[in-house]
């Protein structure tokens, strides 16, 4: 994608004045600046640390789930302790890190960069989404202060209506809240993108990672409000004892399940298809030309999201559910696996004749590649119903999702935190720090779930506070990975934060890359663009030395 | 006989092996498919490696118009692939969940957090179930309070155990031994606390365990119709009676007429609803006049109550009628 013409006069830090240039990280100081500001990159921000501080608490709890994993007695916590940290372990990273995740931070940012806007649709909404985030936020914290929730994070009746005493009407308040901040974010994405693009930005110029975001705000705007409408069933029951999932009330416990799966599998693609979209964008830039395929990856996203909304009683092969419903959700979760080797083959396919270049980023997206096709391949394991009958519930599925949340979504979002890291705050990276960190978190990565795949196949049961001594050996294995996976997530940690003081200033494009985003500067100014720009040609159009240069890539 | 294998957990049924070939027909899949992704991501990564800083890559999509066809075969045929699998996981699913026709009934109550066991002479059991190998034993399970499951790696079956409705699942060990019963769900604070063991005994050694644990324990139906006594049940379902209640006797696995004009199956399911809410379905011709028994029989009891009722054989000359 081109930009004629192009942002800033000038890539330096100095205006022509001599003074230093203004950017919408110098453009005002002062805590008020932050935090009533409009700016989607600053909002961004505001994001990127709340999510990261939920990341680090929920990482804090899966480090004390190892611990207690390391021997077959439950000796270092309590079980209604060791039930507490596995539950908010799923509600923060989930709710908190993985759904917010990559749309909230690097879409916020990024998408009315790459189409060419000003800033999102409705800046004000905006701001409202992380407002009602942090709010969701607290109230969970709140209650993890107050006690926690021992539900586990699927919050199964009649067993959260009727049986713990636990905070579960607090914790279901904050998910409320938050859910509203992921409807408010994807309606301003569909908005923006459909209203906002540059003139000469059609929808197949449009960046694929814009796609992914399109895919993602369309499950946010239909799904979360079912998931809504099933906390206020819960605490209809729980508090005013109106019967609706617990049978000693009159009420069916499966149709929780049903209303619960109806968000949260499609919820899983919210996570993923942004991480995606990520993806497509690191292959086309390290290997210098077009992604495979544009239009089949492109469709593949919005394949999978209309897709992702018919699948949800796979989590219900063995509820009670009918059998022969369990036949159709097979099948049709069977068909979810085609859009999604559609991409892994696309963007291998991507690297054939590439000029591939081994920067952090793209090890990060191989590093995505690899761990996301086994997490889908599992996945397919897991949509046949005599191997779900065995493996459902049990560890398998925790390696699984694992494979596919952290191995997928997370890869994805740290692949693209790298990427756009220059971009966001005008600083470089150390090089090294950062090629061990996408090393070490791969390596922590699977050596601390592929053993669970195993122990879930000899029968381990998740949420299991103590567990027979013979499954002792693969989870010694897997807490000592996850020993390295949290150093893993460390190091960036580190060298981030320093970079933001004593990295090399980033270039406005530091990797020639092809997107609008870095046709500005590094960091961007407050409108993002000086002047409109104008897309003349489809996206990752690298200039071809055998066809010639068509095109000039930067200012 | 804990398992001992490393990787692959005792396979105690024919099921169980059935499971274990489907697990390692898709295992072949996910070996070749991450295979040909890992091999194909490093040498394109090696050999295509940029080697000037102006260097691009080389768009072969829109050159090649045999991209098109190659878009089509890495969509067919993993979809043919995902077929297959389908195609076998469905059948082996079919296998784990219909008992056949030869199989014994035992009954399973789960709650916080034990599990209840009576075998079909009445005998109990608590977080153990002791069973003849080479029998086909069919479970009808149901719960007391939160979903349960009843999971046993050993013999690759696991279904949720709900509360208010009875769960059919069955098993058939082909070899002795002791193996894990997990609760599979998780249902609360002592969750990993509901274990047991399944204990899989040579017919023999079943017979004289049952001989040599003489409890003095009454076969369920016996159970069943003390309670029919004690709870009066009998003052309006009398086999001889016509007016308040219809006769029981012959009733169950028939189809039931009921007032609103439809029919219902007697099965375990209609006759503890019956029990519990007895204005539900109301057999035609009938009063809803009997009162509810919510909260003064407990799940062990409808069991007990529901074979009873199972028990009744029709006399000559009686119509087969159910209800309330």
């Amino acid at each position: 994608m081109t930009a004629t013409p192009s942002a800033a006069p000038a890539a330096g830090e100095t205006t022509s004045e001599g003074g230093p240039r203004t950017h919408y990280l110098n453009a005002a100081y002062g805590l008020k600046s932050w935090l009533l500001t409009r700016d989607h990159k600053r909002i961004a921000l505001l994001y990127l640390v709340s999510i990261s501080v939920f990341f680090a608490l929920g990482g804090l709890m899966a480090v004390l789930i190892r611990m207690e994993l390391a021997t077959p007695e439950g000796d270092l916590f309590q079980p209604d302790i060791y039930n507490r940290l596995f539950t908010m372990h799923g509600v923060l990273m989930i709710f908190f890190f993985l759904i917010p995740g990559i749309p909230a931070v690097l879409g916020n940012f990024l998408i009315p960069l790459m189409i060419g806007a000003r800033d999102l649709a409705f800046p004000r909404i905006n701001l409202l989404s992380w407002y009602l985030y942090s709010i969701g936020g607290l109230f969970t914290l709140w209650a993890l202060l107050h006690g926690g929730v021992d539900t586990g994070w699927t919050f199964y009746t009649p067993l959260s209506t009727n049986y713990v005493t636990t905070s579960v009407l607090t914790v279901g308040v904050g998910i409320f809240i938050a859910g509203f901040s992921s409807i408010l974010t994807g309606l301003n994405f569909v908005v923006t993108i459909h209203r906002m693009r540059a003139p000469g930005l059609t929808w197949f110029r449009l960046p694929l990672f814009v796609w992914g975001h399109y895919a993602t705000s369309i499950i946010q705007i239909l799904g979360t409000p079912v998931v809504a409408i099933a906390i206020l069933l819960i605490a209809a029951e729980r508090a005013l004892h109106i019967g609706v999932f617990d049978p000693k009330l009159g009420g069916d416990p499966v149709l929780f399940q049903h209303l619960f799966w109806f968000y949260s599998h499609p919820a899983v693609y919210i996570m993923i298809l942004p991480s995606m979209g990520v993806i497509s964008e690191l292959v086309a830039t390290f290997s210098r030309k077009p992604i495979f395929g544009y239009r089949f990856v492109a469709f593949a996203s919005i394949g999978i999201a209309v897709l992702g909304f018919l699948v949800w009683g796979h989590h219900m092969f063995v509820a009670g559910q009918s059998i022969y419903a369990g036949v159709i959700f097979s099948v049709l979760s069977m068909l979810v696996a085609v859009p999604s080797a559609i991409k892994v083959f696309n963007w291998t396919a991507t690297l054939y004749k590439g000029s591939i270049s081994w920067d952090t980023p793209m090890l990060y997206a191989l590093g995505f590649i690899g761990l996301f096709t086994i997490g889908g391949l599992t996945g397919v394991m897991l949509a046949t119903l005599g191997i779900d009958a065995h493996v459902h519930d049990t560890y398998f599925i925790i390696a699984h999702f694992h494979y596919i949340m952290v191995g997928g979504a997370i890869m994805g979002y740290l692949g693209g935190l790298h990427f756009w890291w220059p971009k966001i705050t005008g600083r470089m990276y150390p090089v090294f720090w950062s090629k061990l960190s996408a090393l070490v978190v791969f390596i922590g990565f699977n050596v601390t779930f592929f053993p669970q795949f195993i122990l879930g196949y000899l029968g381990m049961p998740r949420r299991y506070h103590s567990y027979p001594p013979e499954f002792q050996v693969l989870n010694v294995m897997s807490s000592a990975g996850a020993t390295v996976l949290g150093l893993g997530y460390l190091i960036p940690l580190v060298y981030f934060i320093w970079s933001m003081r004593y990295g090399p200033k980033a270039p406005a494009n530091p990797w020639g890359a092809t997107g609008l985003e870095w046709q500005t500067t590094s960091p961007p100014p407050v409108e993002n663009f000086l002047t409109q720009p104008v897309v003349t040609a489809p996206p990752y159009t690298y200039a071809s030395p055998k066809r010639g240069p068509e095109v000039t890539v930067g200012v | 006989m804990i398992p001992s294998s490393p990787l692959l957990p005792d396979q105690a049924s024919d099921v169980a092996r059935s499971v274990d070939h489907l697990m390692l027909f898709a295992l072949s899949g996910l070996v070749v498919f991450s295979a040909l992704i890992a091999i194909l991501v490093f040498v394109f990564m090696v050999k295509y490696r940029r080697k000037g800083d102006a260097d691009v890559g080389i768009d072969i999509y829109e050159t090649n118009p045999k991209s098109h066809v190659l878009e089509l075969v890495w969509s067919v045929i993993p979809l043919a692939l995902l077929l297959v699998l389908f195609g076998w996981g469905t059948k082996v699913f079919f296998d784990q969940n219909r008992p056949p026709a030869d199989a014994v009934q035992y009954w399973v109550t789960g709650r916080q957090w034990m599990w209840k066991v009576q075998h079909p002479d009445g005998r109990r059991e608590i977080n153990e179930l002791h069973v003849p190998v080479g029998r086909a034993v069919r479970l009808k399970m149901i719960s007391e309070d939160v979903i349960h499951d009843f999971y046993v790696p050993a013999f690759r079956i696991h279904v949720d155990v709900l509360p208010s409705r009875y769960t059919t699942y069955w098993f058939k060990a082909n070899r002795t031994g002791t193996f894990h019963l997990f609760c599979g769900q998780y249902c609360g604070v002592e969750h990993s606390k509901m274990v047991g063991r399944i204990v899989v005994m040579e017919p023999r050694a079943y017979e004289a365990w049952l001989a040599g644990e003489k409890t003095g324990a009454s076969p369920a139906v016996a159970s069943g119709e003390e309670l029919f006594v004690a709870k009066a049940c009998n003052t309006c379902h009398r086999p001889d009676s016509s007016a308040r209640a219809p006769i029981l006797n012959g009733a169950f696995g028939t189809q039931a007429s009921l007032s609103d004009g439809t029919v219902a199956l007697v099965n375990e399911d209609y006759v503890r609803e019956s029990i519990l809410t007895p204005a539900a379905k109301v057999v035609a011709g009938y009063q809803p006049v009997m009162p509810t028994f919510k909260g003064q029989v407990s799940e062990e009891e409808l069991i007990q109550l529901v074979e009873y009722v199972k028990s009744l054989k029709a006399a000559s000359g009686t119509t087969a009628e159910a209800g309330k």
